[in-house]
């Protein structure tokens, strides 16, 4: 398995290599595309730790698995854009290299992503032949060009003029032109990465037309999407990473949405114990309420009452439309749909600070894009909101601006040297706290905090879950989005379920439970709403 | 207190002034020599001071607009559209203060539009100011109707070439406006919230920072500037060159803008530090005129400095220095 000379030998990874290698494997099925045994090391951290992944031609197979579980790592070193630095890839039985893009087209091997990536300013036909234009006498047959094009996109049901623009298309309509210039060039994989992330409902099903043709014609074909209804609405097995491990490759006739929803996640919760014990404390006045609230091709309309003195847990999958509530509800996106009442009074939502005016506050799921100022201080950085709030000329001066930092860094436990150093040299963990900080300094009574301990160290992940529940105990609303399903459970008071964009479960009291929630998550009829 | 305020003179850029003016005076040893005549100073500093406070001014209205990550490319052809509506209407038989206010209207009206370009209809700032840049000498030429107006009239040349307590009236204007400008973003929020917007805009709209209003202001602060340039630069010549005035000033008050210190990324900034800068090129400039050489190894010589800038703020000159300085001097700042 692994070469002469690797860099490998004599590492845990290369006896890795070794263990799946020697397995025996052939059963029989032809295999249009399989990859042995992929290691792929950056720097220090092990994206894929010797993964197979077999696939049949005239099959649809799901690759699943949440945010860095190595989905992708896996489709670029398959499309020839990352080398692997063990294991090897067989087409038809055979091993080939893939070492660029191009190759892998040589190999049949076509990709198409979520953002289209063809030229929106060019026709149609010359998306489809880019690269590879039909030529007469050197130069481009523009007329043979319309007339095969438009010949293609007849099998693909799209009676549109090759010679018109891209871009003037629907997202779904240049979807499926990039399908078809992928299946026209390559001819026998098809790597379709989130393609249904933009597209309505309508648009998935014409899709999934087109990929039910492309695969009884013999196509063999790699799904990868977030939306598990998709996933068993089309796909015939699935493989399953997590942390860059294969966990299972299955026929989905075979997998409930629990299993795979499980699998994903990595906890046998069914059994986990981890059953909320604390006894059920009477419900605070409300807070807000927002009414069939929702934004197009975001997330649909919600029904959500915050009380004063309560955590409300969302779960769900990544993309399960969680961070675009939180943002509606914030103001960041503006809803087009819906209600929201604060403390009795209906208001409109529609910018930050119109939140931030009411009482808000939001620490996004992105720290570093969307959270911290880098180059400003850890002082700057936890007094901007309250500041914002103020205005442009209620300055607060240095030594208030100190005051606050100062008091609200030690109620958090901020560990930096000064409150003047450049918060970007802080850790994960620290600059957490910061904007935890700089909420809490405007005096909020209602904080959304979207995924709060997302890749932060074990001491201030505890220290924001102390700060969470000291604030409920406080009197303050809470919305708090998170993946680590146990720890939803422990300061929850209530959970809402969040699955492709819907809000689909409220759960209570012996509800908030590891078990249900993921049964939730996987299917809304198995579980009981609220 | 005195302490904090030569803690705040110990820095690269004025290390940097000093350091020219060094070379001047080896150049040319009369260069710190300054003398009392006919109630006003004359010498090569006070020259210094005199022809760099146009790009002095400038640059205090284009820190701001670089510090949210932006660049206003038309301050050079708003100092002509300025220059004319002043110029024209003193002709016309205006008073002078008219034509003062008027101009500097105008100049603000131009910002506006900058900010309007940029803030809500988002597009990149280079492009955005570009229009202007190209469009506004065409404005100041209809309004001077292609001709150089010329005029007598004292007020406006008093603005450009005068004398307050001895020192040159341009320089007095730039002087005060420093000091504004810098009351007015750091006695406020409105600079820390500059530098939030320059940083990271999408964070700064989450903490509830409004960065269409600021970023309105920082353009328009610079469409104002651009237009007091204006007026002194045509003081100075007694008419408005449409074609001339101003002329490719916007890149000196960027190079002074960058040379004080602030990235074009945006962030941090100081308006005496890019007043600093101006200093700076206005000294190069004029030690290059009085030690004999050629003016023809100015640009040669501000190429050179402009070189020497970059490399040092280059990500690449950031990774040779030793690891530890920078965190040294990022808390070394804190002890302030």
């Amino acid at each position: 398995m692994v070469p002469a000379g690797s860099t490998l030998a004599g590492t845990p990874i290369e006896s890795a290599l070794r263990r799946h290698g020697q397995e025996g494997r052939l059963d029989g099925d032809r295999l249009a595309l399989e990859a042995r045994g992929i290691t792929k090391v950056f720097g220090n951290h092990v994206a894929l730790d010797a993964v197979d992944f077999g696939l049949r031609a005239g099959e649809v197979h799901a690759l699943l698995g949440e945010n860095g579980a190595g989905k992708s790592t896996l489709i670029k070193i398959l499309t020839g854009a990352y080398q692997p630095d063990g294991g090897m890839v067989l087409a038809d039985g055979v091993p080939i290299s893939l070492e660029s893009p191009q190759q892998a087209q040589a190999h049949g091997i076509g990709t198409v992503y979520q953002e289209v990536n063809l030229l929106p300013n060019r026709s149609v036909a010359e998306n489809l032949f880019l690269g590879h234009q039909p030529t007469r006498f050197g130069l481009i047959d523009r007329r043979r060009m319309e007339r095969d094009s438009r010949a293609i996109l007849a099998r693909y049901g799209l009676g549109i003029d090759p010679s018109s623009e891209l871009g003037a298309h629907s997202v779904a309509v240049q979807q499926i032109v990039a399908i078809a210039r992928a299946v026209e060039l390559s001819g026998k994989v098809l790597i379709l990465d989130e393609p249904t992330a933009s597209l309505d409902r309508n648009e998935v099903e014409r899709l999934f037309e087109i990929i039910a043709g492309l695969k009884s014609s013999g196509l063999a074909i790699v799904f990868i999407t977030h939306f598990l209804d998709q996933v068993f609405a089309i796909a015939d097995r699935a493989t399953i990473l997590r942390n860059g491990r294969l966990i299972e490759t299955r026929a989905l006739d075979d997998l409930t949405r629990t299993d795979v929803v499980r699998l994903m996640l990595g906890k046998d919760v069914a059994f986990s114990g981890a059953t909320k014990l604390e006894e059920s404390r009477p419900l605070g006045e409300v807070l807000a309420e927002f009414r069939g609230y929702g934004r197009k091709r975001s997330v649909h309309p919600f029904d959500l009452t915050v009380h004063k003195g309560e955590v409300i847990g969302v779960a769900g999958l990544l993309g399960s439309g969680r961070t675009e509530m939180a943002r509606i509800m914030f103001g960041a996106d503006v809803a087009d749909e819906g209600t929201v009442t604060v403390a009795g009074a209906a208001v409109a939502i529609t910018r930050p600070t119109d939140a931030i005016a009411r009482g808000f506050g939001f620490c996004p799921e992105d720290r570093k894009a969307e959270g911290i100022f880098g180059e400003l201080s850890v002082r700057e950085n936890i007094v901007i909101a309250l500041q914002g709030k103020l205005g442009w000329f209620s300055a607060l001066n240095r030594d208030e601006q100190l005051e606050i930092a100062g008091k609200f860094g030690e109620a958090m436990d901020i560990r930096a040297a000064s409150l003047d150093m450049p918060v970007k040299l802080l850790s994960g963990g620290n600059q957490q706290k910061v904007i935890l900080s700089r909420w809490l300094a405007t005096d909020p009574a209602f904080l959304i905090l979207d995924e709060p301990t997302r890749g932060i160290d074990v001491g201030a992940h505890a220290e924001i879950v102390r700060t969470i529940n000291r604030l409920r105990d406080e009197g303050l609303a809470l919305v708090v989005i998170s993946s680590e399903i146990d720890e939803v459970v422990a300061y929850s008071s209530r959970i809402v379920v969040m699955r492709d964009r819907e809000l689909v479960a409220e759960l209570n009291g012996e509800n908030i439970n590891p078990g249900v929630i993921v049964q939730a998550i996987a299917n809304h009829r198995e579980a009981s709403p609220a | 207190m005195i302490r904090r305020f030569l803690g705040r003179l110990a820095n690269p850029q004025v290390g940097a002034l000093v350091g020219v003016l060094l070379i001047n005076w080896l150049l040319f040893p009369n260069f710190f020599r300054v003398t009392w005549q006919d109630g006003r100073l004359f010498g090569s500093l006070i020259d210094v001071l005199n022809r760099g406070a146009p790009v002095a001014i400038l640059a205090v209205g284009m820190v701001g607009v670089i510090a949210t990550k932006g660049v206003d490319l038309s301050v050079g052809a708003v100092m002509a559209v300025a220059g004319a509506v002043a110029a024209t209407l003193v002709v016309a038989g205006y008073p002078a203060p008219v034509a003062v206010v008027v101009a500097l209207a105008v100049g603000f009206a131009c910002g506006l539009w900058n900010g309007f370009l940029v803030a809500v209809l988002d597009i990149q700032p280079i492009v955005a100011t570009l229009v202007l840049m190209v469009a506004g000498r065409g404005i100041a030429q209809l309004i001077t109707e292609g001709f150089i107006v010329t005029f007598t009239d004292p007020v406006l040349i008093f603005i450009g070439t005068g004398s307050f307590l001895g020192l040159p009236m341009a320089a007095v204007i730039a002087l005060v406006l420093m000091v504004l400008v810098t009351l007015l973003v750091r006695r406020t929020a409105i600079g820390l919230f500059i530098e939030a917007v320059g940083i990271n805009r999408r964070a700064a709209s989450l903490a509830g920072i409004r960065s269409r209003m600021l970023l309105m202001l920082v353009y328009a602060l610079s469409g104002l500037c651009a237009a007091v340039a204006g007026i002194i630069v045509a003081g100075d010549i007694r008419g408005a060159d449409a074609n001339n005035a101003g002329l490719w000033l916007e890149l000196d008050a960027i190079l002074a803008v960058v040379i004080g210190g602030t990235s074009l990324l945006g962030g941090r900034f100081s308006v005496p530090l890019a007043v600093v800068g101006a200093l700076i090129i206005q000294a190069m400039n004029t030690g290059i005129l009085v030690s004999g050489f050629p003016p023809e190894f100015n640009l040669i010589v501000k190429a050179g400095m402009i070189f020497i800038i970059l490399m040092i703020q280059s990500p690449f000159a950031v990774r040779l220095l030793p690891p530890g300085l920078l965190r040294r001097a990022a808390s070394r700042g804190t002890e302030k």
